[in-house]
């Protein structure tokens, strides 16, 4: 604190007086700033709602898209979002596999293997450093390595691994604040007993985990669905008017396609952009209950 | 944590190695991050010197050159248009992120009722959550009309409206993260101060916010470098147009809208446009892996350890 602060704990009343002004008006500016951030969210939400308004229906939801506008219409021929629903749905689901084994094999090393040490550090920082990594790089690292090294092509199992290595530093982190609330007393116990390292992890430390691990993993994975930059430098699809039906089959995605038609001149597009970042939003709301919903079922803590 | 079970004598021939396969079997899941960070490493180092090898490309015209154009005739190689847009967005995100970010974790950390508080914190969070793309839809359709209303003169992408929206996403990395080191500042401390006879207001901004500085500047430089990555937001809300110029109204673009324009165009394997991503990309993750390393160094630095 510095001196001119003391000087002024010695005070008049009409400095008493200014002081609570001052006070009152402080608290009001920190009030507004947080509403700033409420006030935005909700402007967001209506926006996307007021556009949409009307253009989300059934055949949005199972309906290849169109080039031409009035097939999106109601009466029209039908034209809608689920070549890029369905993509979405499988690269999320082969992206969890991944995620899964990846992100719990490496928390569980750091966690019930690794000493104390250097090495361990360093990975460590490592994981927090891959975490800042803007996610188109990791499209280009996608492109570089998935699709041409490993000749993969712009296929569905491209996209699926570089989402995979763009959240597993988020879930690895999440899993290891898992293992680690598991009480040590319970570890000890097992070994007790006369069981292995590897059964206590199996039997005793993972079904204690697991609610934490899957509550961090579903939402890394509600940050992989709407990722578009990584995918897009993959080479994900922007017209593809089926869906994909193998691994090395190329694939939409509801970003990507959201982005293109954001970007097309007519108007009438805008609002169906809308109506598939409702589909979009209405998955991650699924995905996020889903978490929360875990986390409160099974965590003690709550 | 690792407890030697010192029975492992008990223990069959075939239980011993099933525990070593498994241990190397999760060895080689941890193994797989630090291989990811040398990957991109080497990736975006090979494809950026591909770049500087073609004939006309130098070093340090990419680096001083003040027109890009790598792909469209007249040809030219100066990153500085795309770093002067990436610039523009993120001191622009900063304007608005940092006061409304810092005034969001004071009021949640030294005002707010903890009920409140239980509330406001995730809603904000929600901000964080929400897919990039959606807020290039919001820059759109929502903020750049309202700009336009005031300066008629706004074009249909601008820097101010993707300023805006990247700002606002990042609001939540600043404000949770703050009030999180705030948070952190013993109440010895605050009650201290009041003993002394602060006023509230002194205690927020003379005793905690200087105890807890250390975390707020790391997720300031968190809050930049995010917004420094961010890339559909901006491709979407500034558009694609590499310049240099004073005026937010007008359309820029930055290096992550470059790198999606090039993406989404049928560029050819080994062709410049093609390895023009990797030099813009090494350039772009050299930035955000500084900027990473130095909120890291900050938090360990200068962190006030209280007990």
């Amino acid at each position: 604190m510095s001196t001119e602060t003391d000087g002024s704990f010695v005070d008049g009343l009409e400095d008493i007086e200014r002081k609570r002004l001052y006070g009152r008006l402080f608290v009001a500016v920190c009030f507004a700033s947080t509403l700033v951030g409420v006030v935005a969210l909700v402007a967001l939400l209506a926006d996307v709602l007021y556009e949409s308004w009307g253009w989300v229906s059934w055949e949005f939801l199972t309906y290849p898209p169109s080039q031409a506008v009035e097939n999106f219409l109601p009466g029209g021929r039908g034209a809608g979002i689920y070549p890029a629903l369905v993509g979405s749905i499988f690269l999320i689901a082969l992206t969890a596999v991944f995620t899964v084994f990846l992100g719990v094999g490496a928390a569980i090393y750091l966690e019930e293997y690794a000493a104390e040490s250097r090495l361990k550090s360093f990975v460590e920082a490592n994981i927090a450093n891959l975490a800042g990594v803007p996610s188109i790089v990791y499209g280009l690292l996608g492109l570089a390595i998935f699709v041409r090294w490993f000749q993969l092509g712009a296929s569905l199992i491209a996209g699926a691994l570089t989402l995979t290595l763009l959240i597993l530093p988020i879930v690895i982190v999440s899993s290891q604040e898992a293992l680690r609330a598991v009480p040590d007393s319970q570890r000890q116990a097992a070994y007790g007993v006369g069981a292995t390292k590897w059964q206590v992890i199996r039997d005793v430390v993972l079904p204690r985990a697991l609610p934490g691990i899957m509550t961090g993993t579903i939402l890394s994975l509600s940050r992989a669905i709407g990722e578009t930059a990584p995918i897009l430098m993959v080479g994900a699809s922007t017209s593809l008017f089926v869906a994909p039906d193998g691994l090395t089959s190329p694939f939409s995605a509801m970003p990507m396609t959201i982005f293109e038609w954001a970007t097309l001149p007519e108007a009438e597009f805008q609002h169906i952009a809308a109506a598939g970042i409702v589909v979009l939003l209405t998955i991650l709301l699924l995905m996020n209950a889903t978490a929360i919903l875990i986390r409160n079922r099974y965590d003690p803590r709550s | 944590m690792s407890v030697d079970p010192g029975i492992t004598a008990a223990t069959s021939a075939v239980e011993d190695r099933k525990n070593d396969l498994v241990r190397y079997v999760f060895a080689s899941c941890a193994l797989v991050t630090v291989l990811t960070t040398a990957a991109i490493v080497l990736v975006l180092l090979e494809g950026a010197v591909a770049f500087f090898r073609f004939p006309d490309v130098t070093v340090l015209e990419y680096l001083r050159g003040t027109e890009w154009s790598p792909v469209i005739r007249p040809r030219s190689y100066g990153v500085l248009p795309l770093i002067w847009g990436t610039l523009v967005i993120t001191v622009g995100s900063a304007l608005v992120a940092i006061p409304v970010g810092t005034a969001t974790a004071i009021y949640l950390s030294e005002y707010a009722d903890p009920d409140v508080r239980k509330y406001l914190k995730p809603t904000l969070e929600v901000l964080a959550g929400i897919p990039t793309i959606v807020y290039g839809f919001f820059a759109l359709s929502f903020i750049t009309p309202i700009i336009q209303r005031l300066f008629p003169q706004t074009g249909t992408f601008n820097a101010a409206a993707g300023a805006i929206v990247v700002g606002v996403m990042i609001i939540p990395m600043v404000s949770s993260l703050s009030e999180d080191a705030m948070s952190a500042v013993p109440d010895s401390l605050r009650n201290a101060a009041y003993g002394l006879g602060a006023t509230k207001v002194e205690v927020s901004t003379r005793v905690v916010l200087p105890a807890a500085l250390s975390g707020i500047v790391a997720s300031y430089i968190l809050a930049l470098s995010r917004a420094i990555g961010e890339t559909m937001a901006v491709t979407l809300a500034v558009g694609m147009t590499p310049r240099i110029t004073a005026n937010p109204l007008e359309s820029m673009q930055t290096m992550t809208a470059y790198m999606v324009q090039i993406g989404i165009s049928d560029v050819s394997v080994g062709s410049i446009g093609y390895q023009s991503l990797f030099a813009v990309g090494l350039t772009l993750f050299a930035m955000t892996l500084a900027m990473n390393l130095i909120s890291l160094w900050i938090r360990s630095r200068y962190r006030e350890e209280y007990q």
